[in-house]
């Protein structure tokens, strides 16, 4: 099958004057969802995906957004004609959430009541706040049931929220190199990107658009240390070694060797504090850290997805140690026991967390597999 | 479609739930499902039969057997098939005993190691047999616990496993009076239904 790209996709808008009631008890009166379609919904409304995006993610998940260009969105190896999200037979919809900085009502737009930008007295958020706005979406489109709730990382812990909440809304529901609530390894990361965030003194506590300043470099060491637990020590290993970029290690010379993967770091650093809010970092690493999928069950996930009525594809990669693939078992030996259907693989690679984006043969095989048994039911 | 997997369909009731371990490519889960509407669940290790399988439509959890079957809760499904894998297991024994805990009644294949022709192959050239359906040599097959008709039932005796149903498939399609009646001679696989 012929593979190739959506095209050019062009982001669009939609506001909600309907006031949201949030996790945390406050309301947000109005908001907007800046979102990208894929494909063409068909007249029953019954091919319809949702991809829901993870930390650092945002709506541009597939295609280009001009001829000129260079990157295409960030899942484009999964989203389009012949990939396993098959834009032929799908609709595919993929939104900036909630507190995103791309487009969506977030940190950086302007709080109605101030005239002044949200800063850090934006919301808290949990990941439910973003399942209910979606549905919302999801409304606004005519889609009452998404053939399948899609998501890797924080965007699976959406997938799966979607199908406690909204039981008759998804027919399947594809978690992906996720977890079920965060480790305290994974919270102590976390913080670690919050803490370099909040110690730039260019953070001013959050106000740092009021006052004119960028904490880009707390940014970036945030990046930098969620860079590392993305990748696997292999994957750096392969990627990197010990190879320098400059300098030497001869003995004799005073001259300071650096190592690739420090200036890879920077530069990965540097990218992303160019191109993403301190707030919004901050607002989206507390809500993964705060989403436990089972709390309210009685910490029992087995009586949380008795609540669930789709089937599931959970996936995970062997080199994942972020979200490990054991953290995935646990995810499915509840389905099990709760008697839902499953089907799980975990897929060799090399890449890491990261591996959830790269084009795996076995993983692209698996997951075109699982979704034309979801094509079959639309 | 392989004679034993057509012996066994007549002993799961239409709309019941199968759990298949070592499902292989789907195959057989797939003509349940069709013929009998049952609700399955899968186990394979294989990444390409696990791809196949999910191709086919069906429920398939990549899992290792050797390492135990905790994660399934007790008489959560009314039968577990295992077809030619007991002999490639660690603990053939551990896993039937997993096998009727899971499952209210079990269904076991496996080749029949005392069929005449091994014993024939081992006896007259003194070496491990290797056939059409056992094409492996000693060294590399994944079939590390060949047992007999006899040793199967003496196990089932031991433990306390109940013998429902037995059924032995001879070398051909015609209906197997030899193996009927001589099954550790002339059995070439061998199927039980089992419960506590």
């Amino acid at each position: 099958m012929k593979t190739s790209s959506v095209g050019i996709v062009t982001p669009q808008r939609a506001r909600f004057d309907e006031p949201l009631a949030l996790a945390c008890g406050r309301v947000l009166t109005a908001y907007e969802l800046v979102y990208e379609t894929y494909g063409t919904l068909n007249s029953t409304r019954s091919n319809a995906v949702l991809v829901c995006h993870a930390l650092s993610g945002h709506h541009h998940a597939a295609g280009y957004h001009s001829a000129e260009d260079r990157k295409p969105g960030w899942w484009d190896e999964c989203i389009g004609p012949g990939k396993p999200i098959d834009t032929n037979h799908f609709f595919v919809v993929s939104l900036n959430n909630l507190g995103g900085c791309h487009g969506s009502t977030g940190p950086t737009s302007i709080n109605p009541e101030t005239g002044a930008p949200w800063g850090p007295d934006f919301p808290s958020l949990r990941v439910r706040d973003w399942v209910h706005s979606q549905a919302r979406l999801a409304d606004r489109l005519g889609i009452d049931c998404w053939a399948a709730v899609v998501g890797g990382s924080l965007g699976g812990m959406q997938a799966m929220r979607w199908a406690l909440l909204y039981p008759q809304r998804l027919r399947h529901c594809v978690v992906i190199a996720s977890a079920m609530r965060l480790s305290a390894q994974n919270i102590a990361f976390n913080e670690i990107a919050r803490q370099a965030i909040q110690a730039d003194p260019g953070f001013a506590d959050g106000h740092y658009l009021a006052r004119n300043t960028v904490p880009a470099k707390g940014l970036a060491l945030a990046r930098m240390v969620g860079h590392i637990t993305y990748l696997s020590d292999d994957a750096m290993a392969d990627k990197f070694g010990r190879d320098l970029r400059s300098g030497s290690l001869e003995l004799g010379g005073e001259e300071p060797a650096e190592f690739q993967v420090q200036s890879y770091l920077r530069y990965q650093g540097s990218q992303f504090s160019g191109s993403f809010d301190a707030n919004t970092y901050i607002l989206m690493t507390q809500a993964l850290d705060f989403f436990d999928l089972a709390r309210e069950y009685g910490d029992d996930p087995v009586a949380a997805f008795r609540e669930a009525h789709c089937a599931f594809l959970v996936l995970s990669f062997s080199t994942d140690w972020r979200f490990s693939p054991s953290r995935s078992r646990e995810i499915v030996d509840a389905l099990i026991a709760a008697d839902r259907p499953v089907t799980y693989a975990e897929i060799e690679a090399n890449e890491g967390h990261d591996a959830f984006l790269m084009p795996i043969p076995r993983y692209l095989a698996l997951f075109g597999a699982y979704m034309q048994r979801v094509r079959g039911a639309c | 479609m392989r004679l034993d997997l057509t012996h066994i369909q007549r002993w799961i009731a239409p709309g019941s739930k199968v759990l298949d371990l070592g499902c292989g490519n789907g195959e057989f889960l797939q003509r349940l499902a069709l013929e009998r509407q049952v609700r399955g669940l899968g186990l394979e290790i294989d990444p390409d039969k696990i791809t196949s399988a999910v191709a086919r439509g069906l429920n398939i959890v990549e899992q290792d057997m050797d390492a135990g079957l905790s994660n399934f809760p007790d008489q959560s499904f009314d039968t577990v098939v295992m077809a030619h894998a007991l002999q490639a297991v660690h603990y053939p024994d551990r896993v039937l005993e997993d096998m009727l805990r899971i499952g209210r009644q079990g269904i076991v294949t496996f080749p029949n190691f005392a069929h005449w022709r091994c014993r024939l192959y081992l006896g007259s050239r003194g070496r491990m047999p290797v056939s059409r359906f056992m094409p492996y040599n000693w060294y590399d097959t994944p079939n590390i616990h060949f047992c007999t008709v006899k040793d199967f039932e003496a196990l089932c005796e031991e433990r306390g496993i109940r013998i429902l149903a037995r059924d032995m498939v001879g070398n051909t399609q015609r209906r197997p009076l030899l193996a009927s009646a001589w099954p550790n001679l002339f059995a070439v696989t061998a199927i039980y239904l089992i419960s506590r």
